[in-house]
Protein backbone atom coordinates (compact mmCIF):
# COMPACT_ATOMS: atom_id res chain seq x y z
CA UNK A 1 0.00 0.00 0.00
CA UNK A 2 1.52 3.47 -0.73
CA UNK A 3 0.18 7.00 -0.59
CA UNK A 4 -1.94 8.09 -3.78
CA UNK A 5 -3.55 11.01 -4.74
CA UNK A 6 -7.47 11.19 -5.91
CA UNK A 7 -8.40 14.29 -8.13
CA UNK A 8 -11.70 14.09 -9.57
CA UNK A 9 -11.76 14.78 -12.83
CA UNK A 10 -10.49 12.78 -15.68
CA UNK A 11 -6.47 12.03 -15.58
CA UNK A 12 -5.78 14.48 -19.13
CA UNK A 13 -7.70 17.53 -16.80
CA UNK A 14 -6.53 16.11 -13.44
CA UNK A 15 -2.86 16.48 -14.29
CA UNK A 16 -3.14 19.47 -15.97
CA UNK A 17 -4.86 20.80 -12.33
CA UNK A 18 -1.91 19.42 -9.94
CA UNK A 19 0.31 20.93 -12.54
CA UNK A 20 -1.44 24.29 -12.09
CA UNK A 21 -1.63 23.97 -8.72
CA UNK A 22 2.08 23.27 -7.63
CA UNK A 23 3.44 26.18 -9.46
CA UNK A 24 0.52 28.61 -8.79
CA UNK A 25 1.50 27.61 -4.79
CA UNK A 26 5.45 27.80 -5.75
CA UNK A 27 6.45 24.48 -4.97
CA UNK A 28 7.98 24.37 -8.26
CA UNK A 29 8.88 27.43 -10.77
CA UNK A 30 8.63 25.53 -13.87
CA UNK A 31 6.80 22.12 -15.49
CA UNK A 32 7.89 21.08 -18.24
CA UNK A 33 5.93 19.09 -20.58
CA UNK A 34 4.09 18.91 -24.33
CA UNK A 35 2.52 21.75 -25.52
CA UNK A 36 0.46 21.06 -28.81
CA UNK A 37 -1.19 23.77 -30.82
CA UNK A 38 -2.71 21.48 -34.08
CA UNK A 39 0.49 19.84 -35.63
CA UNK A 40 2.83 22.19 -33.52
CA UNK A 41 3.90 19.76 -30.63
CA UNK A 42 6.89 20.42 -28.46
CA UNK A 43 8.15 19.77 -25.04
CA UNK A 44 7.94 22.79 -23.51
CA UNK A 45 9.12 24.55 -20.40
CA UNK A 46 6.21 26.69 -18.64
CA UNK A 47 6.32 29.05 -15.64
CA UNK A 48 3.47 30.55 -15.96
CA UNK A 49 0.26 28.73 -14.84
CA UNK A 50 -2.40 30.33 -17.16
CA UNK A 51 -0.62 28.37 -20.23
CA UNK A 52 -1.04 25.38 -18.10
CA UNK A 53 -4.43 25.05 -20.36
CA UNK A 54 -2.40 24.12 -23.78
CA UNK A 55 -0.58 21.51 -21.86
CA UNK A 56 -0.97 17.80 -23.10
CA UNK A 57 0.77 15.83 -20.59
CA UNK A 58 -0.09 12.54 -21.79
CA UNK A 59 -0.81 12.62 -25.36
CA UNK A 60 0.68 9.41 -27.60
CA UNK A 61 3.23 11.55 -28.96
CA UNK A 62 6.87 11.65 -28.42
CA UNK A 63 8.82 14.46 -30.95
CA UNK A 64 12.03 13.99 -29.46
CA UNK A 65 12.80 11.85 -26.53
CA UNK A 66 12.41 14.10 -23.62
CA UNK A 67 16.12 13.45 -21.96
CA UNK A 68 17.36 15.04 -24.95
CA UNK A 69 15.34 18.39 -23.60
CA UNK A 70 15.94 18.14 -19.80
CA UNK A 71 20.09 17.69 -20.93
CA UNK A 72 19.88 21.02 -22.65
CA UNK A 73 18.31 22.42 -20.00
CA UNK A 74 20.65 20.88 -17.56
CA UNK A 75 24.01 19.65 -19.61
CA UNK A 76 26.48 23.31 -17.91
CA UNK A 77 24.52 23.19 -14.23
CA UNK A 78 22.14 21.80 -12.03
CA UNK A 79 18.20 23.71 -12.10
CA UNK A 80 18.52 26.29 -9.19
CA UNK A 81 15.28 25.99 -8.86
CA UNK A 82 12.76 22.95 -8.47
CA UNK A 83 10.93 21.96 -11.59
CA UNK A 84 8.18 19.19 -12.37
CA UNK A 85 8.72 17.15 -15.37
CA UNK A 86 6.06 15.23 -17.01
CA UNK A 87 7.50 12.56 -19.61
CA UNK A 88 7.05 9.09 -20.24
CA UNK A 89 9.42 6.04 -18.66
CA UNK A 90 11.55 5.39 -21.40
CA UNK A 91 12.37 9.24 -21.40
CA UNK A 92 13.32 9.10 -17.66
CA UNK A 93 15.32 6.11 -18.34
CA UNK A 94 17.55 7.33 -21.25
CA UNK A 95 18.20 10.64 -19.17
CA UNK A 96 19.15 8.64 -16.15
CA UNK A 97 21.59 7.11 -18.69
CA UNK A 98 22.82 10.70 -19.93
CA UNK A 99 23.40 11.78 -16.12
CA UNK A 100 25.50 8.68 -16.46
CA UNK A 101 27.82 9.93 -18.78
CA UNK A 102 27.68 13.55 -17.02
CA UNK A 103 25.47 14.57 -19.54
CA UNK A 104 22.63 16.28 -17.30
CA UNK A 105 21.95 16.27 -13.93
CA UNK A 106 18.55 15.10 -11.78
CA UNK A 107 18.52 17.62 -9.07
CA UNK A 108 15.98 19.51 -8.50
CA UNK A 109 13.77 17.83 -10.78
CA UNK A 110 10.67 16.30 -9.80
CA UNK A 111 9.47 13.69 -12.21
CA UNK A 112 6.63 12.56 -13.08
CA UNK A 113 5.40 9.38 -14.95
CA UNK A 114 2.56 6.99 -15.85
CA UNK A 115 2.09 3.45 -16.80
CA UNK A 116 3.01 3.77 -20.73
CA UNK A 117 0.65 2.96 -23.04
CA UNK A 118 2.94 3.50 -26.03
CA UNK A 119 3.02 6.96 -28.58
CA UNK A 120 1.82 6.93 -31.73
CA UNK A 121 4.63 7.55 -34.86
CA UNK A 122 5.41 11.60 -35.26
CA UNK A 123 4.14 10.96 -39.11
CA UNK A 124 0.70 10.35 -37.71
CA UNK A 125 0.88 14.05 -36.39
CA UNK A 126 0.38 15.49 -39.83
CA UNK A 127 -3.20 16.00 -41.64
CA UNK A 128 -4.86 15.67 -37.99
CA UNK A 129 -4.39 12.07 -38.60
CA UNK A 130 -3.62 11.56 -34.30
CA UNK A 131 -7.01 13.53 -33.73
CA UNK A 132 -9.09 10.71 -35.07
CA UNK A 133 -7.40 7.99 -33.33
CA UNK A 134 -7.11 9.93 -29.76
CA UNK A 135 -10.24 8.78 -28.79
CA UNK A 136 -9.52 5.09 -30.00
CA UNK A 137 -6.39 5.53 -27.99
CA UNK A 138 -8.17 6.26 -24.90
CA UNK A 139 -10.63 3.07 -25.17
CA UNK A 140 -7.28 0.82 -25.43
CA UNK A 141 -5.98 2.49 -22.12
CA UNK A 142 -9.06 1.28 -20.39
CA UNK A 143 -9.08 -1.79 -22.10
CA UNK A 144 -5.32 -2.57 -21.52
CA UNK A 145 -4.38 -3.32 -25.14
CA UNK A 146 -2.25 -2.69 -27.69
CA UNK A 147 -2.71 -0.53 -30.64
CA UNK A 148 -1.78 -2.00 -34.02
CA UNK A 149 -1.14 2.11 -35.25
CA UNK A 150 1.53 2.39 -32.24
CA UNK A 151 5.05 2.94 -32.69
CA UNK A 152 6.76 -0.13 -33.48
CA UNK A 153 8.96 -0.17 -30.09
CA UNK A 154 6.06 0.96 -28.28
CA UNK A 155 4.28 -2.14 -28.96
CA UNK A 156 6.77 -4.55 -27.72
CA UNK A 157 8.06 -2.41 -24.87
CA UNK A 158 8.51 -4.43 -21.50
CA UNK A 159 9.25 -1.59 -19.40
CA UNK A 160 6.17 0.54 -18.89
CA UNK A 161 6.45 1.42 -15.45
CA UNK A 162 8.18 4.04 -14.80
CA UNK A 163 12.28 3.80 -12.07
CA UNK A 164 12.99 6.91 -10.63
CA UNK A 165 9.82 8.75 -10.36
CA UNK A 166 8.43 10.94 -7.56
CA UNK A 167 4.58 10.24 -8.73
CA UNK A 168 3.43 7.58 -11.33
CA UNK A 169 0.05 7.92 -12.93
CA UNK A 170 -2.02 4.83 -13.31
CA UNK A 171 -3.09 4.64 -16.91
CA UNK A 172 -2.84 1.08 -18.51
CA UNK A 173 -5.88 -0.87 -17.36
CA UNK A 174 -7.41 1.46 -15.71
CA UNK A 175 -11.56 1.96 -16.49
CA UNK A 176 -11.86 5.53 -14.25
CA UNK A 177 -9.72 7.30 -16.82
CA UNK A 178 -12.60 9.91 -17.34
CA UNK A 179 -13.82 10.01 -14.27
CA UNK A 180 -10.88 10.40 -11.93
CA UNK A 181 -6.88 10.88 -11.83
CA UNK A 182 -5.22 8.50 -9.44
CA UNK A 183 -1.84 9.25 -9.00
CA UNK A 184 0.58 7.09 -6.95
CA UNK A 185 2.95 9.04 -4.55
CA UNK A 186 6.77 7.16 -4.25
CA UNK A 187 8.42 9.68 -2.66
CA UNK A 188 8.24 12.34 0.55
CA UNK A 189 8.34 15.02 -2.08
CA UNK A 190 5.46 14.01 -3.90
CA UNK A 191 3.68 13.44 -0.78
CA UNK A 192 4.28 17.26 0.33
CA UNK A 193 3.66 18.00 -3.32
CA UNK A 194 0.09 16.45 -2.88
CA UNK A 195 -0.71 17.24 0.57
CA UNK A 196 -0.34 21.24 -1.20
CA UNK A 197 -3.28 20.53 -3.22
CA UNK A 198 -6.78 20.13 -2.85
CA UNK A 199 -7.26 16.18 -4.42
CA UNK A 200 -7.71 14.00 -1.72
CA UNK A 201 -4.52 11.21 -0.51
CA UNK A 202 -5.64 7.81 0.51
CA UNK A 203 -4.17 4.43 1.02
CA UNK A 204 -4.05 2.30 -2.30
CA UNK A 205 -2.10 -0.07 -4.44
CA UNK A 206 -0.76 -0.39 -8.01
CA UNK A 207 -2.81 -3.15 -9.54
CA UNK A 208 -0.44 -5.50 -10.32
CA UNK A 209 -2.74 -7.93 -12.06
CA UNK A 210 -3.42 -5.38 -14.91
CA UNK A 211 0.43 -4.74 -15.26
CA UNK A 212 0.82 -8.55 -15.78
CA UNK A 213 -1.85 -8.77 -18.11
CA UNK A 214 -0.14 -6.01 -20.44
CA UNK A 215 3.41 -7.32 -20.10
CA UNK A 216 2.40 -10.75 -21.03
CA UNK A 217 0.69 -8.95 -24.10
CA UNK A 218 3.57 -6.89 -24.97
CA UNK A 219 6.00 -10.14 -24.97
CA UNK A 220 4.14 -12.13 -26.99
CA UNK A 221 3.85 -8.87 -29.42
CA UNK A 222 8.08 -9.01 -28.67
CA UNK A 223 8.28 -12.83 -29.35
CA UNK A 224 6.22 -12.32 -32.60
CA UNK A 225 8.62 -9.75 -33.91
CA UNK A 226 11.87 -11.21 -33.03
CA UNK A 227 10.25 -14.63 -35.24
CA UNK A 228 9.02 -12.30 -37.69
CA UNK A 229 12.42 -10.41 -38.13
CA UNK A 230 14.98 -13.11 -37.50
CA UNK A 231 17.47 -10.14 -36.70
CA UNK A 232 20.02 -12.98 -35.80
CA UNK A 233 19.83 -14.50 -38.98
CA UNK A 234 20.57 -11.52 -41.13
CA UNK A 235 24.40 -11.44 -41.52
CA UNK A 236 26.19 -9.25 -43.62
CA UNK A 237 23.72 -10.20 -46.91
CA UNK A 238 20.63 -9.28 -44.17
CA UNK A 239 22.07 -5.87 -43.18
CA UNK A 240 22.89 -4.80 -46.04
CA UNK A 241 19.49 -5.29 -47.54
CA UNK A 242 17.83 -3.38 -44.84
CA UNK A 243 20.73 -0.95 -44.83
CA UNK A 244 20.79 -0.30 -48.20
CA UNK A 245 18.37 2.52 -48.89
CA UNK A 246 19.92 4.26 -45.67
CA UNK A 247 21.03 8.06 -47.57
CA UNK A 248 23.76 8.51 -44.72
CA UNK A 249 21.44 11.41 -43.11
CA UNK A 250 22.34 10.79 -39.62
CA UNK A 251 19.12 11.44 -38.31
CA UNK A 252 18.68 8.26 -36.73
CA UNK A 253 22.26 9.32 -34.43
CA UNK A 254 20.54 12.75 -34.08
CA UNK A 255 17.05 11.82 -32.62
CA UNK A 256 18.61 9.16 -30.39
CA UNK A 257 18.81 10.16 -26.82
CA UNK A 258 22.20 7.68 -25.72
CA UNK A 259 24.08 9.16 -28.74
CA UNK A 260 25.36 12.28 -27.14
CA UNK A 261 28.80 13.18 -28.56
CA UNK A 262 28.83 16.67 -30.22
CA UNK A 263 31.39 15.46 -32.49
CA UNK A 264 30.73 11.69 -34.31
CA UNK A 265 33.47 9.56 -35.46
CA UNK A 266 31.40 9.13 -38.52
CA UNK A 267 30.37 13.19 -38.74
CA UNK A 268 34.09 13.85 -38.07
CA UNK A 269 37.15 14.11 -41.12
CA UNK A 270 38.56 11.14 -39.33
CA UNK A 271 35.44 9.27 -41.27
CA UNK A 272 36.19 10.59 -44.75
CA UNK A 273 37.53 8.54 -46.91
CA UNK A 274 40.92 9.83 -49.07
CA UNK A 275 41.13 9.26 -52.79
CA UNK A 276 43.68 6.88 -51.68
CA UNK A 277 41.27 4.83 -49.74
CA UNK A 278 38.40 4.88 -52.20
CA UNK A 279 41.28 3.36 -55.17
CA UNK A 280 42.32 0.94 -52.68
CA UNK A 281 38.55 0.00 -51.86
CA UNK A 282 37.54 -0.38 -55.20
CA UNK A 283 40.73 -2.61 -56.05
CA UNK A 284 38.79 -5.05 -53.82
CA UNK A 285 35.50 -4.45 -54.59
CA UNK A 286 35.38 -3.15 -58.11
CA UNK A 287 32.42 -0.65 -57.17
CA UNK A 288 31.60 1.23 -53.66
CA UNK A 289 28.89 3.61 -52.74
CA UNK A 290 29.76 7.33 -52.74
CA UNK A 291 29.36 7.93 -49.40
CA UNK A 292 30.44 4.54 -48.02
CA UNK A 293 29.72 3.19 -44.41
CA UNK A 294 26.46 3.11 -44.23
CA UNK A 295 26.52 -0.40 -42.15
CA UNK A 296 29.27 0.30 -40.49
CA UNK A 297 27.78 3.30 -38.94
CA UNK A 298 24.46 1.46 -37.90
CA UNK A 299 26.43 -1.64 -36.32
CA UNK A 300 28.98 1.11 -34.70
CA UNK A 301 26.16 2.67 -33.40
CA UNK A 302 24.88 -0.24 -31.78
CA UNK A 303 27.60 -0.85 -30.55
CA UNK A 304 28.17 1.93 -28.70
CA UNK A 305 24.56 2.95 -27.70
CA UNK A 306 23.35 -0.52 -27.40
CA UNK A 307 24.17 -1.17 -23.61
CA UNK A 308 22.20 2.31 -22.71
CA UNK A 309 19.34 1.35 -25.30
CA UNK A 310 15.71 1.89 -23.73
CA UNK A 311 14.15 1.56 -26.58
CA UNK A 312 12.28 4.64 -27.30
CA UNK A 313 12.11 3.90 -31.36
CA UNK A 314 12.53 7.46 -31.70
CA UNK A 315 15.42 6.44 -34.91
CA UNK A 316 13.02 4.71 -36.29
CA UNK A 317 10.84 7.62 -36.29
CA UNK A 318 12.98 9.91 -37.95
CA UNK A 319 14.32 7.61 -40.45
CA UNK A 320 13.04 8.93 -43.93
CA UNK A 321 14.09 6.12 -45.74
CA UNK A 322 11.55 4.22 -43.13
CA UNK A 323 14.21 1.85 -42.13
CA UNK A 324 13.02 -0.87 -39.16
CA UNK A 325 15.48 0.77 -37.11
CA UNK A 326 13.97 -0.02 -33.67
CA UNK A 327 13.78 -4.01 -34.15
CA UNK A 328 17.40 -4.30 -34.81
CA UNK A 329 18.51 -1.73 -31.92
CA UNK A 330 16.43 -3.50 -30.06
CA UNK A 331 17.04 -6.66 -30.47
CA UNK A 332 20.81 -5.86 -30.50
CA UNK A 333 20.92 -3.98 -27.25
CA UNK A 334 18.28 -7.33 -25.76
CA UNK A 335 21.30 -9.51 -25.84
CA UNK A 336 23.92 -6.94 -24.65
CA UNK A 337 22.18 -6.03 -21.72
CA UNK A 338 21.09 -9.28 -20.50
CA UNK A 339 24.89 -10.43 -20.98
CA UNK A 340 26.02 -8.12 -18.42
CA UNK A 341 22.66 -8.16 -16.50
CA UNK A 342 21.61 -4.48 -17.00
CA UNK A 343 18.16 -2.32 -17.01
CA UNK A 344 19.03 1.07 -18.19
CA UNK A 345 17.72 3.83 -16.63
CA UNK A 346 16.81 1.12 -13.67
CA UNK A 347 18.94 2.05 -10.77
CA UNK A 348 20.90 5.38 -11.11
CA UNK A 349 23.43 4.42 -8.69
CA UNK A 350 24.67 1.74 -10.82
CA UNK A 351 27.89 2.06 -13.33
CA UNK A 352 27.72 1.70 -16.71
CA UNK A 353 28.67 -1.58 -17.60
CA UNK A 354 31.18 -0.58 -19.97
CA UNK A 355 32.74 1.92 -17.23
CA UNK A 356 33.39 -0.94 -14.32
CA UNK A 357 34.49 -4.76 -14.99
CA UNK A 358 34.98 -7.42 -12.47
CA UNK A 359 38.25 -8.98 -12.25
CA UNK A 360 36.70 -12.73 -12.84
CA UNK A 361 34.48 -12.30 -15.36
CA UNK A 362 34.40 -14.11 -18.79
CA UNK A 363 37.36 -15.98 -18.79
CA UNK A 364 35.80 -17.70 -22.15
CA UNK A 365 36.11 -14.96 -24.78
CA UNK A 366 39.90 -15.19 -24.18
CA UNK A 367 41.28 -17.99 -26.65
CA UNK B 1 36.62 -21.46 -51.56
CA UNK B 2 39.14 -19.29 -53.23
CA UNK B 3 42.02 -21.53 -54.80
CA UNK B 4 45.29 -20.00 -52.99
CA UNK B 5 43.37 -18.12 -50.45
CA UNK B 6 45.60 -16.16 -48.25
CA UNK B 7 44.17 -14.37 -45.45
CA UNK B 8 44.89 -10.85 -44.17
CA UNK B 9 44.38 -10.16 -40.69
CA UNK B 10 44.62 -7.18 -38.55
CA UNK B 11 46.13 -7.38 -35.37
CA UNK B 12 45.69 -4.72 -32.81
CA UNK B 13 48.88 -5.46 -29.78
CA UNK B 14 49.71 -3.45 -26.76
CA UNK B 15 53.01 -1.97 -26.48
CA UNK B 16 53.78 -3.84 -23.64
CA UNK B 17 52.96 -7.26 -24.29
CA UNK B 18 52.00 -9.03 -27.70
CA UNK B 19 53.88 -6.25 -29.55
CA UNK B 20 57.05 -7.59 -27.46
CA UNK B 21 56.10 -11.17 -28.05
CA UNK B 22 55.96 -10.35 -31.76
CA UNK B 23 59.64 -9.37 -31.34
CA UNK B 24 60.55 -11.83 -29.39
CA UNK B 25 59.69 -14.51 -31.93
CA UNK B 26 61.31 -12.26 -34.31
CA UNK B 27 64.66 -12.23 -32.66
CA UNK B 28 64.27 -15.80 -31.34
CA UNK B 29 63.95 -16.97 -35.54
CA UNK B 30 60.79 -18.60 -34.57
CA UNK B 31 58.85 -18.21 -37.74
CA UNK B 32 55.05 -17.59 -37.98
CA UNK B 33 52.33 -16.48 -41.33
CA UNK B 34 52.76 -12.93 -42.18
CA UNK B 35 49.26 -12.96 -42.78
CA UNK B 36 49.17 -10.64 -40.04
CA UNK B 37 49.20 -6.60 -40.30
CA UNK B 38 50.25 -5.46 -36.66
CA UNK B 39 48.90 -2.48 -35.26
CA UNK B 40 50.81 -0.88 -32.08
CA UNK B 41 48.35 0.47 -29.60
CA UNK B 42 49.59 1.64 -25.90
CA UNK B 43 46.92 -0.55 -24.36
CA UNK B 44 44.51 -2.71 -25.53
CA UNK B 45 41.80 -0.66 -24.02
CA UNK B 46 42.88 1.89 -26.32
CA UNK B 47 41.12 -0.15 -29.15
CA UNK B 48 37.76 1.54 -29.75
CA UNK B 49 35.11 -1.34 -30.42
CA UNK B 50 34.42 0.98 -33.72
CA UNK B 51 38.45 0.03 -34.90
CA UNK B 52 37.67 -3.75 -34.76
CA UNK B 53 34.23 -3.14 -36.68
CA UNK B 54 36.07 -0.91 -39.28
CA UNK B 55 38.70 -3.38 -39.91
CA UNK B 56 36.16 -6.12 -40.39
CA UNK B 57 33.64 -4.11 -42.69
CA UNK B 58 36.66 -2.95 -44.93
CA UNK B 59 37.78 -6.50 -45.65
CA UNK B 60 39.80 -7.87 -43.16
CA UNK B 61 39.39 -11.88 -42.79
CA UNK B 62 40.08 -11.66 -39.13
CA UNK B 63 40.60 -9.16 -36.56
CA UNK B 64 42.88 -9.58 -33.67
CA UNK B 65 42.71 -7.76 -30.31
CA UNK B 66 45.89 -8.78 -27.92
CA UNK B 67 46.58 -7.44 -24.63
CA UNK B 68 48.57 -8.56 -21.56
CA UNK B 69 47.25 -11.28 -19.15
CA UNK B 70 44.17 -10.27 -16.74
CA UNK B 71 46.46 -8.29 -13.93
CA UNK B 72 49.19 -7.70 -15.92
CA UNK B 73 48.27 -4.14 -17.61
CA UNK B 74 50.75 -2.04 -17.42
CA UNK B 75 48.03 0.40 -16.75
CA UNK B 76 46.96 -1.84 -13.65
CA UNK B 77 43.39 -2.33 -15.29
CA UNK B 78 43.13 -1.32 -19.08
CA UNK B 79 42.54 -5.16 -20.14
CA UNK B 80 39.60 -5.68 -17.82
CA UNK B 81 37.96 -2.76 -20.24
CA UNK B 82 39.32 -4.06 -23.40
CA UNK B 83 37.76 -7.76 -22.54
CA UNK B 84 33.99 -5.94 -21.32
CA UNK B 85 34.39 -4.40 -25.16
CA UNK B 86 35.26 -7.48 -26.65
CA UNK B 87 32.31 -9.65 -25.02
CA UNK B 88 29.98 -6.27 -26.33
CA UNK B 89 31.41 -6.46 -29.54
CA UNK B 90 30.79 -9.95 -30.15
CA UNK B 91 27.24 -9.92 -28.89
CA UNK B 92 26.73 -7.61 -31.60
CA UNK B 93 28.24 -9.29 -33.93
CA UNK B 94 26.26 -12.46 -32.60
CA UNK B 95 22.76 -11.05 -32.46
CA UNK B 96 23.15 -9.99 -36.17
CA UNK B 97 24.25 -13.00 -37.45
CA UNK B 98 27.95 -11.40 -38.68
CA UNK B 99 30.82 -13.79 -38.25
CA UNK B 100 32.15 -13.37 -34.72
CA UNK B 101 34.79 -16.45 -35.22
CA UNK B 102 36.51 -14.06 -37.10
CA UNK B 103 37.32 -12.06 -34.11
CA UNK B 104 39.68 -12.71 -31.30
CA UNK B 105 41.08 -11.37 -28.09
CA UNK B 106 44.58 -13.14 -26.93
CA UNK B 107 46.42 -13.09 -23.87
CA UNK B 108 50.21 -12.94 -25.06
CA UNK B 109 52.53 -11.90 -22.31
CA UNK B 110 56.12 -9.92 -23.56
CA UNK B 111 57.99 -13.50 -22.44
CA UNK B 112 55.68 -14.92 -24.35
CA UNK B 113 57.22 -15.31 -27.96
CA UNK B 114 55.71 -18.55 -28.82
CA UNK B 115 52.92 -18.35 -28.03
CA UNK B 116 52.07 -15.52 -30.02
CA UNK B 117 53.56 -17.69 -33.16
CA UNK B 118 50.89 -20.51 -31.94
CA UNK B 119 48.24 -18.04 -31.60
CA UNK B 120 48.73 -15.95 -35.13
CA UNK B 121 49.29 -19.51 -36.97
CA UNK B 122 46.20 -21.15 -35.53
CA UNK B 123 43.62 -18.17 -36.03
CA UNK B 124 45.18 -17.50 -39.40
CA UNK B 125 44.83 -21.58 -40.14
CA UNK B 126 41.37 -21.11 -39.03
CA UNK B 127 40.51 -17.97 -41.00
CA UNK B 128 41.77 -20.00 -43.85
CA UNK B 129 39.47 -22.61 -43.64
CA UNK B 130 36.49 -20.14 -43.25
CA UNK B 131 37.21 -18.38 -46.51
CA UNK B 132 37.26 -14.72 -47.32
CA UNK B 133 35.35 -12.16 -45.29
CA UNK B 134 32.20 -11.74 -47.81
CA UNK B 135 32.69 -7.97 -46.30
CA UNK B 136 35.90 -7.00 -48.58
CA UNK B 137 33.49 -8.07 -52.25
CA UNK B 138 29.96 -5.88 -50.63
CA UNK B 139 29.42 -2.53 -52.92
CA UNK B 140 26.82 -1.42 -50.38
CA UNK B 141 28.74 -1.05 -47.02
Amino acid sequence: MSKTLYIDENVNDGIKKFLRCILENGKVKGVLTLINEGEKIAYSLISNPELIKYTVPLYPIMPLNAARSLSHITLSEPISEPIAVVIKPCEIRAFIELVKRSQGSVENIFFISFTCGGVYPIKMNVNGKINEKIDNFWRLIEKNEIDADLRASCKVCKEFIPYNTDMTIFLAGNKEINNQCRIFLNTDRAEDFAESTDGNIVQDKINTELIDELKVKRLEERKKLFEDKKIEKLGLEGLIDIFGRCISCHACGNACPICYCSLCYFDSQESEYKPVDYESELEKRGAIRVPPNTVTYQVGRLIHVGISCVGCGCCEDVCPSEIQLSTIFIKGSESIQEKFNYIPGKNPEELIPISTFDIKEFPEVET
Amino acid sequence: MEENFEPRLVGFMCRWCTYQAADLAGTSRMKYPSNLIPIKVLCSSRVDPLWVLIAFMRGADGVLVAGCHPGDCHYQEGNYHTRRRFVLVKNVFDSLGLESERLRLSWISASEGRKFVEVTSEFIKNIKEKGPNPAKKAIFL
